[in-house]
């Protein structure tokens, strides 16, 4: 059976490299250099964050800055500890960081939902992509924020936030989505078109799936921006969150409320990248 | 050429006049102008010409994934109005989804086709198994080589068990000796099984060795030019594989024959 010989020789070429059973000095030199390069990036970018700490604490210290104006990191924990708790009008920080992350990922999941829709129905009818492109480019260039009066009167004080986050994220989600659908290989469509496949089908089993890396993509811009939308709502109608915080802070001149609602948010901001990060590793296993 | 009154069996494909333009803002292009040929059932075709001769068009046509302009395509005496379960497709890339194992990718013409889950995966990992695929069924594309995923591409046109299967150049992307190897297989596995195959290549050696006929279309507009059977007596009363009929010595004639009819040219 010449046949089955040829179909053994030619082997998979990931599983090519497990031909030597135990690895040579020089691999395991290579490994270790390789470990040592991932480790020095891990420090380095730790050592760049306890830099800016530093630097933060000190500058103020020895009266190089103004510490009225930056505050630093030694004196925001009292301020932490005191706005922990709650007081008889003021809610506890943690209710506020509830409130902002709600609002977040209720944000960026409608975004997503309604973005992935519309580029489905985009996707479909291609005239009503044509007669309707313009118009999403201005709309995603438009600076929403300076819809936030308008729709707090529209919206009332807690649905405005939600707006805001949904109107600053879904255009952009809407475009770079339809942009994935465009993008993958129409062979893979001509390829589900023999078959016989129906457009629904194409669209479910080949458009979707196909355009996975681009959703993440997307859900990389739009939760940054669901925050910004909700920060910027916050400013404008809130009595919870930590834009009505960071607002509230300044109107009594208070940097330390500030500067503690900021570093929530920037903490906010490394966990969603690292729900992220995460999510990418999980779905990427798969490619 | 005989009629489908004069054989005793009905032409499994068979082209009457078939013409298609492409419209575009540029201009009208006359893709392929009145083509007239058919192929009787467990019959191997292949069609030859240079490159925007309309040949993967004509593939295309046959697979119903495109309507001709004038002139109509028959299945079985009846006209092809779209996709039809009686035909399946190799593209000149395997394309296969880089998302799902191999084992989903063969499936996915008989779940498009909404054959029952478990029964094509039973035929799919029973294809899978004959072309020595059997260890990989779990894994996903990108650790298979381009052999094997061209093998799994057949494997994925089979499972919906088609009477007819088109193959557009569907070795052009692998490597030379690949190639050969490959050709040798799936011209075996198709004559196996009976299927009528209708092969669209611009390599002549693949064409004379794989085919029971060749068919010269010419340039744009596309047309038939000559039909020419091939058979290789020499190397005995079996069809010979292509990798054999190579070394047949009827070989070199039908290859001289195809050269000339190309009229090859270099530009320039």
């Amino acid at each position: 059976m010449s046949k089955a010989d040829r179909t053994m020789t030619d082997s998979p070429t990931a599983n090519a490299p497990n031909a030597v059973n135990e690895p040579s000095a020089a691999y395991r030199g290579f490994l270790r250099a390789e470990r040592r390069g991932r480790i020095l990036v891990r420090a380095a970018q730790l050592g760049l964050l306890v830099a800016f700490l530093i630097a933060w604490e000190f500058a103020p210290r020895y009266g190089w800055v103004n510490p009225m104006f930056t505050s630093y990191p030694s004196a925001m924990w009292p301020t932490f500890v005191e706005l922990l708790h709650a007081s008889a009008n003021q809610p506890g920080l943690m209710e506020h960081t509830a409130a902002t992350v709600l609002a977040t990922v209720v944000g960026f999941s409608a975004a997503m939902v309604l973005g992935v829709i519309v580029a489905s129905a985009l996707w479909w009818w291609q005239r009503l992509y044509l007669v309707l492109d313009p118009f999403l480019v201005v709309a995603n260039a438009m600076p929403k924020i300076a819809f936030v009066p308008i729709f707090y009167i529209w919206l009332g004080a807690t649905l405005s936030i939600y707006g805001m986050a949904l109107a600053i994220s879904v255009f952009i989600t809407i475009l770079m989505v339809h942009a994935g659908f465009e993008g993958v290989d129409p062979n893979k469509v001509k390829l589900a078109q023999t078959f016989g496949a129906s457009r629904w089908q194409v669209l479910h089993m080949v458009v979707l799936p196909g355009s996975v890396p681009t959703l993440i993509a997307t859900l990389k811009v739009n939760t940054g921006l669901a925050l910004v939308g909700v920060v910027v709502g916050e400013f404008q109608s809130a009595s919870l969150g930590l834009g009505y915080l960071i607002q509230y802070g300044s109107q009594i001149f208070k940097l330390n409320i500030v500067m503690t609602a900021i570093t929530l948010l920037a903490m906010l901001s490394a966990l969603m990248y690292l729900a992220i990060a995460w999510l990418e590793r999980r779905v990427m296993a798969r490619r | 050429m005989t009629s489908a009154a004069a054989s005793p069996r009905q032409a499994k494909v068979e082209l009457r006049n078939v013409s298609l333009r492409y419209f575009g803002r540029e201009g009208e292009t006359e893709a392929l102008g009145g083509i007239s040929f058919s192929v009787t059932e467990g019959e191997f075709v292949s069609i030859i010409g240079q490159s925007g001769c309309g040949k993967s068009t004509l593939l295309s046509l046959i697979a119903g994934i495109l309507a001709p302009t004038s002139g109509t395509i028959l299945l079985d005496g009846k006209p092809v109005r779209g996709p039809d379960r009686r035909v399946g497709y190799m593209l000149q890339q395997d394309y296969l989804f880089e998302w799902r194992t191999i084992l989903e990718n063969t499936v996915l013409g008989a779940q498009i086709q909404g054959v029952a889950a478990g029964a094509a995966r039973e035929r799919a990992a029973m294809l899978l198994t004959r072309y020595g695929l059997a260890r990989f069924m779990d894994h996903l594309p990108r650790q298979l080589s381009g052999g094997m995923r061209q093998r799994v591409a057949l494997a994925r046109t089979l499972c919906t068990d088609p009477d007819v299967v088109l193959l557009d150049e569907p070795f052009s992307a692998l490597d030379s000796q690949t190639r050969i190897a490959i050709a040798d297989e799936i011209a075996d596995i198709l004559r196996r099984e009976g299927k009528t195959a209708i092969l669209v290549t611009h390599d002549i050696a693949e064409a004379i060795g794989m085919a029971d006929r060749v068919i010269v279309l010419s340039r744009r507009p596309g047309q038939v030019k000559s039909m020419h059977q091939v058979a290789f007596p020499s190397a005995g009363p079996a069809r010979p594989s292509p990798m054999q009929a190579r070394t047949a010595s009827e070989f070199n004639g039908y290859f001289n024959r195809l050269w000339q009819e190309l009229e090859v040219h270099v530009e320039g």
